[in-house]
């Protein structure tokens, strides 16, 4: 399915937020995650089910003022 | 030192992060200066996020997470949600942009997110203007510190509208109160603390300077001067001459 990740077009099967998050790698990474705007708590990203069209944001600490 | 919702500070100086020549001279400047509080944002993860984390983890220092570049408070209380979650902090500097040219706080959105993320169970430090009834609507949301700015982010303008910044210290004498933004040069700097303000943050006035490191700890050094000033009770400046020596005594030689 087409999902949004980041602001890129991508295709994934990813059936959950969690899955997703494993097939980018990030699965032992520190990141906070978003979908469609709302903020998705790490311990719910393995029963958020995914869409088509669902917008995923993956953030990290960065640089800041 | 500056207590901010019940925490006491190591610093009047709070620092950001952003725009170093590099990680090594990032973490200088904040030995250098001994800085309490390290304010960080969030963004997209592209491969660099872990790498940062650990470094300001291990610089020591109390960790402010902002949420820089939200133009709605909706945008900003979904950062700050993801901010909490990823540094196990409920600190959070809420900033809320209005007019994009000058970076300027939209102060009803952000009195809106700061009542939001203050139910919530988060601490907020609103980049506010030093205007008495929004900060004082600030208050009411919840906010036990105000950020005003002193001049528009990254402008090194320093302390554009100072007596709006002596009217707010005046007025909320009980307040925690930073300047957050403009600060240019120590002098700057000092001129915040002599007024009574409780800390500043700054960020481009080091990163950007020739030699951040010794610049973060100029403004160190600014700030200790501006708050043992204040403490010392300033004269009042005044219009004419006043001679400091004394005029009795003085020989008659005319």
């Amino acid at each position: 399915m087409k999902l949004t990740i980041n602001g890129e077009p991508r295709d994934s099967v990813a059936p959950t937020l969690a899955a997703l998050l494993e097939a980018e790698g990030l699965t032992t990474a520190r990141v906070a995650t978003a979908l469609n705007g709302q903020f998705v708590a790490a311990a719910l990203r393995a029963q958020t089910a995914l869409a088509p069209g669902d917008a995923v944001e993956i953030v990290a600490p960065m640089q800041g003022g | 030192m500056p207590v901010f919702y019940g925490t006491e500070v190591a610093s009047p100086l709070m620092l950001g992060t952003a725009g170093y020549p590099s990680p090594a001279i990032l973490a200088e400047a904040f030995s250098l200066s001994g800085a309490g509080i390290a304010t960080v944002s969030l963004r997209r993860e592209a491969g660099g996020g872990q790498d940062f984390l650990r470094l300001v983890e291990g610089l020591g220092v109390r960790l402010l997470p902002n949420t820089a570049g939200c133009h709605t408070a909706k945008e900003a209380i979904t950062t700050a949600q993801m901010a909490r979650e990823l540094l196990g902090t409920d600190w959070i500097k809420l900033e809320v942009i209005g007019a994009t040219d000058l970076l300027a706080p939209d102060v009803f959105a952000l009195v809106e997110a700061a009542g939001e993320l203050s139910a919530q169970g988060f601490k907020v430090f609103p980049y506010c203007t030093e205007d008495l009834s929004v900060c004082e609507r600030l208050l009411r949301a919840g906010c036990e510190v105000l950020m005003p700015w002193g001049a528009p982010i990254g402008s090194g303008l320093g302390l554009a509208h100072p007596q709006g910044l002596r009217a707010l210290r005046a007025a909320f004498a009980e307040v925690p109160l930073v300047v957050d933004a403009g600060i240019g040069l120590p002098s700057h700097a000092a001129a915040a603390m002599e007024m009574g303000f409780d800390a500043v943050l700054l960020n481009t006035a080091v990163a950007k300077a020739g030699d951040p490191a010794q610049m973060a700890r100029a403004m160190a050094l600014a700030l200790e001067a501006g708050q043992a000033a204040y403490h010392a009770d300033p004269i009042e400046p005044r219009q004419m001459a006043v001679p400091s020596t004394p005029v009795i005594g003085k020989a008659f030689l005319a």
